[in-house]
């Protein structure tokens, strides 16, 4: 029976309890380090497999209308190593990403890693304010939803969680930069249609805010309906436990019911989800990135792909995925501090 | 009627038995997603999307979509030859619509079945066998469902090459782990239960326990968790194409948002060009997850308190 899930398994919960699950914390972290390191070898042997065992000649793939004669092929194949075998080409591919270097932007011939953490910063602030924003409002929306649900409140805002989940988040961005950046229209262009500052090179704050206000905007209302509609479903599933009844008999208002026992507990499988959630975050990014054209990873990885640039692609993937996999462990580790149930 | 099922008559075999008792929980199951509102807009609205998608041929003509033989001017304006305008190379918006339904849909349900094949067999036999076997299956769905699925998705469209073929084996590919754990999770409270035991015990092998006692067990679920995952591969295939990896000869409502954004409609104010293939996938999506989401209540009764 240990084998089981634990996110739906009463027994392992009853294990951890009985054996002293304060304790056991150290062996938790020890575990899910292991899990995710593991994760990340995965995605690391992936990541060469992909590109060079599928059906699909790289130099082909890569030099559509480029390499046309043999020669040039067999040039090309040199220069990026590709006449090797392949557990050689596995080494030397291993032994230089623990070097950090990822190889050379076909198009630009700049180190892809250098490439990477020059797009990074964009993509932090864009994803970083967007996320915490979303979390916040879905939390205090979905609460307030389950709560009262059924009200003129909980149908409206639950509805347009809906449609909003339903959308394609980059499809909500060409909206409003038609709406409000165009320059068509009532509205006469308040924002800037893309990119990051107005003159790149003197940025100021403002400037970068007032460009980073309709892509926020956007990725927020994408992410937020996924987080309200969790957490109100969460908090749906306390709504009948008897600790809340105990808690009214005690004489606590309403407010307090919900906040300091309700929604806490609500908050646990919240967590899990968004956690699991991640890639959806990631994907979020690409796509707004490319609408708003804002230099980020994800407008990097397009980028990639428009070339097409396998290396350059490689790199973004490895990135995108380590640090879904990096955020994922975070996600665990804290929920190990929040509830001792799952320290199994 | 049930009076009638529950007495077997002497003259009815075991499959006939078995095929009454499908029924009735089909029947029953139906009764129970007519109380959902929710759930029966949905439905009528995805009927009229199919519906549209299978009559293309008698509402838009195929000249229509051609490049070359587009009837209309470019980017006009809606008017009452064109309801919804012309494209930049002077095709009708509402002809691409009809015609795109059909892609858009094709590519949703197949890439959905793929994806529920490759699912259910793993989440079956990972939660089924006991031993290494199951063990790393469970392992590498758990690898599958951290790797962000656009990222991967990207490369092997990339690497693959642009057909309409690809993009749903890439869609079907990258979405199948959730499914494997909800099945894996399923099997494992099925298998511990005293019918099961008994089948053993009678002597059952392995494939007859799976086949005929957990897999139409789990079956309700897989299908209500369908119904959720075309809603994804939907929305996936609009963002696959709008980044460019769509089947180039083929027009869907992601094909026509990427070459809305790409020709400028946005900033130009061509708004009959990019609100409707959005406001379709919308539509479409959202009758798919409502669907989904009464089917789940039907299916799994300790969700009914929530709605």
């Amino acid at each position: 029976m240990t084998t089981l899930a634990t996110a739906d398994a009463a027994v392992p919960e009853a294990e951890a309890r009985r054996s002293g699950g304060r304790r056991s914390y150290g062996r938790y972290v020890l575990g899910k380090v292991a899990g995710s390191a593991a994760s990340l070898a995965f995605v690391v042997v992936l990541n060469f497999f992909l590109f060079r065992v599928l059906p699909g000649d790289p130099a082909r793939t890569l030099g559509r209308g480029r390499l046309n004669t043999p020669e040039a092929i067999a040039e090309f194949n040199k220069t990026y190593g590709l006449d090797q075998p392949l557990p050689q080409q596995f080494v030397t591919y291993l032994g230089n990403l623990l070097h950090g270097d990822m190889g050379l932007a076909i198009s630009t011939r700049a180190p892809v890693s250098q490439l990477i953490l020059d797009r990074m910063w964009p993509t932090l602030l864009l994803v970083g304010t967007s996320t915490v924003l979303a979390t916040l409002l879905g939390v205090w929306l979905g609460m307030n939803q389950a709560w009262k649900r059924g009200s003129f409140f909980d149908k409206s805002t639950t509805w347009t969680s809906l449609v909003l989940y339903s959308m394609p988040e980059w499809w909500l961005g060409m909206v409003l930069i038609a709406l409000l950046a165009s320059g068509v229209g009532p509205f006469l262009g308040w924002f800037p249609t893309g990119g990051l500052h107005t003159d790149a090179a003197n940025p100021t704050v403002l400037d970068t805010v007032w460009h980073l206000t309709l892509p926020v905007i956007t990725l927020t209302l994408a992410y937020l309906a996924d987080y309200s509609l969790i957490m109100r479903s969460s908090l749906l599933d306390e709504l009948g436990e008897d600790y809340l009844t105990t808690a009214r008999a005690k004489g606590l208002r309403d407010l307090q019911v919900r906040n300091r026992h309700a929604a806490r507990n609500a908050l646990l499988p919240t967590t899990t989800l968004i956690a699991l959630n991640l890639g959806f975050v990631v994907a979020g990014a690409i796509t707004v990135e490319t609408v708003f054209s804002i230099p980020g990873l994800g407008l990097l990885a397009v980028e990639g792909l428009r070339g097409p640039d396998l290396w350059l692609l490689q790199g973004t993937f490895l990135v995108a995925s380590a640090g879904v996999i990096l955020a994922n462990l975070v996600a665990n580790l804290l929920y190990g501090l929040l509830d001792p149930r799952v320290r199994v | 009627m049930s009076a009638a099922s529950t007495t077997p008559r002497a003259a009815v075999s075991a499959r006939q038995l078995a095929w009454r008792r499908r029924r009735e929980t089909l029947r029953r199951g139906w009764a129970e997603f007519r109380q959902h509102r929710a759930g029966l807009v949905g439905l009528g609205i995805l009927v009229v999307f199919v519906v549209v998608a299978l009559a293309a041929p008698l509402l838009a003509s195929s000249t229509d979509i051609s490049v070359t033989r587009a009837p209309g001017g470019v980017l006009e304006h809606p008017s009452s030859t064109y309801w919804l305008g012309t494209d930049d190379s002077g095709r009708p918006v509402l002809s691409l619509l009809i015609w795109g339904a059909r892609i858009s849909l094709l590519v949703g349900l197949t890439a959905t079945v793929i994806s529920m094949v490759i699912g259910t067999l793993v989440g079956l036999m990972s939660g089924y066998f006991e031993g290494w076997g199951g063990a790393l299956l469970f392992r590498v769905t758990e690898w599958f469902l951290v790797i962000p699925f656009l990222p991967l998705a990207i490369v092997l469209a990339t690497v693959l090459g642009r057909s309409l073929f690809n993009i749903i084996l890439v869609i079907g590919i990258t979405s199948w782990p959730a499914t494997a754990l909800l099945i894996r999770s399923q099997t494992l409270s099925i298998k511990e239960r005293p019918y099961l035991e008994r089948a053993r015990v009678l002597g059952a092998g392995r494939s007859h326990q799976i086949g005929r006692h957990i897999l139409p067990n789990v079956m309700p679920m897989v299908f209500a968790n369908t119904t959720l995952t075309v809603a994804i591969a939907i929305l996936t295939e609009t963002t696959l194409s709008f980044l460019g990896l769509g089947d180039p000869t083929r027009v869907s409502w992601g094909t026509m948002l990427d070459q809305a954004y790409s020709v400028g409609a946005i900033t130009t104010g061509s708004w009959w060009f990019f609100m409707p293939p959005g406001i379709c996938v919308i539509l479409v999506v959202l009758s798919f997850t409502l669907i989904g989401q009464a089917l789940e209540d039907v299916v799994n009764p300790r969700l009914k308190a929530r709605r």
